[in-house]
C-alpha cells in the first residue's frame, strides 16, 4: 500500500463522511462544508491516479493533477455563490431554512413572468 | 512498518479526524474553523502524494480563501437568530445516511483498490512533448494547464467570470454599481493594520514570484494569484484600501483580461501557429508567460470579488 | 468509429462554434449596461448560420467532424467532435436561445437614463453562458472538458433561478446548486476512475479501450448518478420544479427546455459513445424504470397545481422520464436500437421546442393577467387567443396528438418497444400520454369557457409570435424526413449496419 493508495482510500473515506454530512445537516452552509470534503476526497483519488503515473522521468502524471487545480478553483467558485445565496436569503428573510415545506405559503398567489 | 508509512497513516488518521470534527461540529464557526485546519493537513497529503502544485492550491484556495469566505459568511449570519443549527437530525435519517456514506465509501475503497497495475499514465506523452507543444515549460503541469489542456483552463476563467456576475447579482437593486460591503469595522485594530502594512507587499512579492517561477518549478498562475488575492484581502480587512465599486471600468477588465488574452492568442493561433489554441514555437514560452501574468491578475481579482459579495448600500433592502 | 487524432475538414466551425458566446460574455461583461443586450442579440443570428454550418458540413461528410485543439490530438490534446445528434443540438440550442434573447428584450431591457441593471446585465450574461455551456457539452470529446462545461451551465443556471431576489426562489437555487453540485462531484469520480483505468479521457479512446470490467461499470454508474441529479430524473427531481416555476419565463424555457437536456446529453455520451458494446440490460432497465416512475409521477403531480408554471415545470419531470426510455429502447446493436435513437432525439427536440413555447406563453399569460393561477382562468382565451393557441399546441405536443414531434417520438417508442419485445415500455408511454390530456386540458378547459377577463395590460404580439414560431417548430418536427433519422445517426456507433 503506498502512500497514494493511502491517500485515496482516505479521500473515499472523506467522500463518505462529506456525503453523511450533506444529508444530514439542515443548515445550508454545514451541507456547503460537507460538499468541500466530498470534492476534496474526490480529488485525492486524482491524486493517487496522478501518482500512480509516475513515469518518464516525471515522479507524477501531470494531467490528473492539472485537473485537480482547475477543480480546486472550480469548487471555491461554487461555494463563494452558494454563501452569496444563502447570506441574501439571511438578509432578505431572516431565515435559512432550505425546506419547502417552510416556505410554501397556502395559497401560493406569487406569479413572476 | 518503517517511520514513514507510521507517519502516512498518522497523517491519514489526522485528516480524517479533522474532517469527522467538521461534520460533528455542534456550532458553524467550530466547523469552519476545523476546514480550515483540514485544509491545511490536506496540503501536507498532497505533498506526500508529489504534488507541489496541488498543494499549494489547496492550501491557499481551498484551506485559505474558502475559509475566509466561509469564516466571513458565519459572521454575516447573526447566529444567535438561527435556530437551525441547533435542530438535531432525526435517527432515522442518521441512520440512513450513514448507511448510505458506508456504503458509497466501501463500493468506492474496493474500486480504487482495483485499478488496473502498472497504471496508464500520460507522463511518457507529457515529457515528449514538452520541448514541442509544451514550449520547453520545466514544470509539466504549467504546460498541461496552458498549453496541451488550455481549453479547459481557458473556460474555467469563463466559469470564475460567471461566478462573481452570480454572486453581484444577489444584491439589492438599489445597491447595484456600488462597492460590495466592507471586509472588516470601520476603525480596525492598530495591530492588524500594522500587519498589514507589513504583510501584504511582503506577501504579494511571495505570490508574484510563485506565479513567476511556475513556469519551471511548483507554483503557476493560480496559486500566485490566489496569494496576491489572499494580501489584498488583508489589506482591505485593515482598510488600508476599499473596494471597488462593481460598475468600475477597470475592473471589469482585469476580471476579463485572463480569459480575454486568453482567447485572442487562442484565435491568433490559427492564423500564425496553424491551429486554434496553439502557440507558434519560436515564442511560446514567453506567450504563455504573457497569458499566465493576466491570467494572475484576473484570478487574484475574481478571487477577492467572490469573497467580497455583491454590492451594497446602507439602506438598500 | 472515428479516428481521435484527426482534425477533419470543417473542424475550424466547431472552435467558432464555442468561442462565439464566450467572447459574447467576455464583450457583455466589459462593455456593460445595455451594451449586453445588443451583444446577445447580435450574436444570436451568427450562431444560428454557424450551427446550420456544422449541420450542413456533417450532412455533407456523412461522418463526424473533428478539431484538434492546438493541433495536438488525444490523449494528450482535447479534440471537440460534432456529430449528428451534436449538430442537430446546435441547431436547436441556437434557435431556442436566440428566441429566448428576443423574448425577453422587454423585460430585461436596461432602461433610457440608466447606465445599467442588475438583472439585465446578469440575464444577458448568463444566458448566454447557458448557450456557451450547451455548445461546448454538444461538441465537446473530452469527459473533463465536459466536466467544467457542467458546470458553466450549473453557474448560469442558478442565478437565473433567482433573479428576481424573492426569498422562495433564493431557496430553489440554492437547492438546485446543491443537487448540482454534488452530481458534479459524482460524475467527477467516475471520470478519475476512468483516466485511473484507461489513462485517457477522450470519448472516442475510451470507446476503443472500456471493456465491461468492476471499474468501468462504478465509473459509469457514479457519472451516470451525477447527470440524473442534474437532469432531474425521478427520484432526484425534487429541486426542478420549484426552480423552473419562479425563474422569469424567458430563464424558465430555456432550464426547462435546454439545459436539462445537456446533462441527458451527457448521459447518452456515455452509453451510446462510450460503453456501446457493454451487456448493459441492467442499468438501461433501472434507467427505464426511473423513467417511467418519472412519467408516471411528474404528471400525476402536475395535475394538482393550482399554478400554471408549476403545472409546468412538473410536467418537465414528466418528459424527461420519457427520455430515459431511449436506454432500453436503443441500447445494443439491434435491428429496433435506431428506431428508439431516433425516439429519443425526437423527443429532446420536440419537448425542448414545445416546452419553452409553454412557458413563453406562460409568462406572456402571467404578465398580462397579473397571476397564473389555473382556477381563475374562466374565460381567458377569449383575452389571450394566441397565447392560448400556443399553449394548445404545445400541449398537443406533449401529449403526443399527431401531428406533432411529440407524437413521432411516441409514436417511434412504441414501435420500438413492440420491435424488441419489451412490451412493457408501451405502458407508461400511453399512460404518460393520457395524463398528459388530463393536465392540458385542465389548462384549456376553463380558459375555453365562459367569462369575463380584464386584462391588467394587452401581450406584445412580437412576442406572442415568437412563442407560437416556437411551437410550430415543435408541429413541424413531425414531418422530418427519413434523412433527418439517418443524420442522426452519423457518428453513432453501433448504428445499424455500421461496424463499431
Amino acid at each position: 500500500m503506498t502512500p497514494a493508495v493511502l491517500a485515496a482510500l482516505v479521500g473515499a473515506a472523506l467522500v463518505g463522511l462529506g456525503l453523511y454530512g450533506l444529508i444530514v445537516h439542515p443548515h445550508p452552509l454545514r451541507k456547503l462544508l460537507a460538499f468541500n470534503l466530498v470534492g476534496s476526497g474526490a480529488f485525492l483519488v486524482f491524486g493517487m491516479v496522478a501518482r500512480r503515473g509516475a513515469a518518464a522521468g516525471l515522479a507524477f502524471d501531470p494531467v490528473p493533477q492539472a485537473m485537480v487545480i482547475t477543480g480546486i478553483v472550480v469548487a471555491f467558485a461554487a461555494s463563494a455563490l452558494a454563501v452569496a445565496l444563502v447570506l441574501r436569503l439571511f438578509a432578505t428573510s431572516g431565515r435559512v431554512d432550505l425546506d419547502p415545506r417552510v416556505w410554501t405559503r397556502p395559497d401560493d398567489d406569487s406569479s413572476t413572468s | 512498518m518503517s517511520i514513514q508509512t507510521f507517519l502516512d497513516i498518522a497523517l491519514a488518521l489526522l485528516v480524517i479526524g479533522v474532517a469527522v470534527w467538521t461534520i460533528v461540529a455542534r456550532d458553524l464557526f467550530v466547523a469552519v474553523v476545523a476546514y480550515a485546519v483540514y485544509g491545511l493537513f490536506l496540503a501536507l497529503v498532497w505533498i506526500r502524494m508529489y504534488a507541489p502544485d496541488v498543494a499549494l492550491t489547496e492550501a491557499a484556495v481551498g484551506g485559505g480563501v474558502t475559509g475566509v469566505l466561509l469564516v466571513a459568511a458565519g459572521k454575516r449570519l447573526d447566529m444567535s437568530a438561527i435556530d437551525i443549527d441547533r435542530q438535531k437530525p432525526s435517527t432515522t435519517l442518521a441512520i440512513l445516511a450513514a448507511g448510505c456514506s458506508i456504503l458509497f465509501a466501501g463500493v468506492l475503497m474496493i474500486v480504487i483498490l482495483s485499478l488496473p497495475a502498472p497504471a496508464p499514465t500520460l507522463a511518457p506523452q507529457a515529457a515528449a512533448a514538452a520541448s514541442g507543444p509544451g514550449a520547453g515549460l520545466g514544470n509539466p503541469i504549467t504546460a498541461v494547464l496552458m498549453s496541451y489542456r488550455s481549453f479547459d483552463t481557458m473556460l474555467e476563467k469563463v466559469v470564475l467570470i460567471l461566478a462573481v456576475v452570480g454572486v453581484w447579482s444577489v444584491g439589492a437593486d438599489q445597491a447595484w454599481g456600488a462597492a460590495p460591503a466592507p471586509f472588516g469595522p470601520d476603525r480596525p485594530y492598530d495591530a492588524l493594520v500594522f500587519l498589514a502594512k507589513a504583510l501584504a507587499p511582503v506577501g504579494a512579492i511571495i505570490g508574484f514570484h510563485i506565479f513567476w517561477t511556475g513556469a519551471d518549478a511548483p507554483g503557476g498562475a493560480f496559486q500566485g494569484g490566489a496569494l496576491l488575492a489572499a494580501m489584498w484581502m488583508v489589506a482591505l480587512m485593515a482598510r488600508l484600501i476599499e473596494l471597488p465599486r462593481i460598475d468600475a471600468r477597470w475592473l471589469r477588465l482585469a476580471l476579463v483580461a485572463g480569459p480575454a488574452v486568453f482567447l485572442a492568442v487562442g484565435i491568433a493561433g490559427a492564423m500564425l501557429a496553424g491551429s486554434f489554441f496553439a502557440y507558434p514555437s519560436a515564442f511560446a514560452k514567453p506567450l504563455i508567460l504573457s497569458i499566465e501574468a493576466f491570467m494572475v491578475l484576473s484570478i487574484a481579482v475574481a478571487l477577492t470579488m467572490l469573497v467580497a459579495g455583491p454590492p451594497y448600500r446602507k439602506g438598500a433592502p | 468509429m472515428i479516428d481521435g487524432a484527426e482534425t477533419t475538414q470543417g473542424g475550424d466551425l466547431l472552435v467558432l462554434a464555442v468561442l462565439l458566446p464566450v467572447a459574447g460574455i467576455i464583450f457583455s461583461f466589459v462593455l456593460g449596461g445595455r451594451y449586453a443586450e445588443r451583444v446577445s442579440i447580435c450574436l444570436a443570428p451568427l450562431g444560428l448560420v454557424l450551427a446550420c454550418a456544422v449541420a450542413a458540413a456533417v450532412a455533407h461528410a456523412g461522418k463526424p467532424l473533428a478539431y484538434a485543439i492546438g493541433g495536438l490530438p488525444p490523449p494528450l490534446g482535447i479534440a471537440l467532435r460534432a456529430d449528428g445528434i451534436s449538430a442537430t443540438m446546435l441547431v436547436a440550442v441556437a434557435i431556442i436561445v436566440s428566441a429566448a434573447f428576443l423574448y425577453a428584450r422587454a423585460k430585461f431591457d436596461t432602461p433610457e437614463r440608466i447606465k445599467e441593471t442588475r438583472s439585465a446585465l446578469t440575464f444577458w450574461i448568463l444566458l448566454q453562458a447557458v448557450w456557451a455551456g450547451l455548445t461546448i457539452i454538444v461538441l465537446g470529446g473530452d469527459l473533463f472538458s465536459l466536466y467544467v462545461a457542467l458546470e458553466v451551465m450549473t453557474f448560469a443556471a442558478v442565478p437565473l433561478v433567482c433573479i428576481d431576489g424573492r426569498p422562495e426562489t433564493l431557496v430553489a437555487a440554492l437547492r438546485y446548486l446543491l443537487f448540482a453540485l454534488v452530481g458534479s462531484i459524482c460524475y467527477l469520480l467516475g471520470v478519475a476512475l476512468f483516466y485511473g483505468s484507461y489513462g485517457t479521457l477522450d470519448i472516442a479512446l475510451l470507446a476503443q479501450k472500456a471493456g465491461p470490467n468492476l471499474v468501468v461499470w462504478v465509473a459509469a454508474s457514479l457519472m451516470t448518478a451525477g447527470l440524473l441529479a442534474k437532469t432531474a430524473l425521478f427520484p432526484l427531481h425534487l429541486w426542478l420544479p420549484p426552480a423552473h416555476a419562479n425563474a422569469p419565463a424567458a430563464a424558465s424555457a430555456v432550464l426547462s427546455g435546454l439545459v436539462v437536456k445537456g446533462s441527458f446529453f451527457l448521459t447518452l455520451r456515455i452509453w451510446f459513445f462510450i460503453l456501446p458494446t457493454l451487456p448493459a440490460v441492467g442499468p438501461s432497465t433501472v434507467l427505464g424504470l426511473l423513467g417511467s416512475a418519472a412519467i408516471l409521477v411528474g404528471s400525476a403531480l402536475a395535475l394538482r397545481q393550482p399554478r400554471l408554471k408549476l403545472l409546468i415545470a412538473y410536467s418537465t419531470v414528466a418528459q424527461i422520464g420519457y427520455l430515459f426510455l431511449v436506454f432500453p429502447l436503443a441500447t445494443g446493436a439491434h435491428v429496433w436500437s435506431t428506431i428508439g435513437w431516433s425516439a429519443g432525439v425526437m423527443q429532446v427536440l420536440a419537448h425542448a421546442f414545445a416546452k419553452a413555447a409553454m412557458f413563453f406563453s406562460a409568462g406572456l399569460l402571467a404578465e398580462s393577467l397579473g397571476h397564473d393561477q389555473i382556477g381563475r382562468l374562466k374565460g381567458a382565451a377569449r383575452a389571450l387567443p394566441l397565447t392560448f393557441v400556443t399553449l394548445g399546441l404545445g400541449g398537443l405536443s406533449l401529449m403526443g396528438l399527431p401531428p406533432s414531434g411529440g407524437f413521432s417520438a411516441k409514436w417511434l417508442m412504441l414501435r420500438a418497444s413492440v420491435a424488441s419485445g419489451q412490451w412493457i415500455w408501451s405502458a407508461p408511454v400511453l399512460v404518460g400520454g393520457l395524463l398528459a390530456a388530463g393536465y392540458v386540458y385542465r389548462i384549456l378547459t376553463p380558459a375555453l369557457g365562459d367569462g369575463e377577463i380584464t386584462l391588467k395590460s394587452p401581450p406584445q404580439r412580437g412576442r406572442e409570435v415568437i412563442a407560437l414560431a416556437l411551437v410550430l417548430i415543435a408541429l413541424a418536427l413531425g414531418f422530418m424526413p427519413p434523412g433527418f433519422f439517418d443524420f442522426i445517426e452519423i457518428g453513432r456507433p453501433l448504428a445499424a449496419g455500421r461496424p463499431a
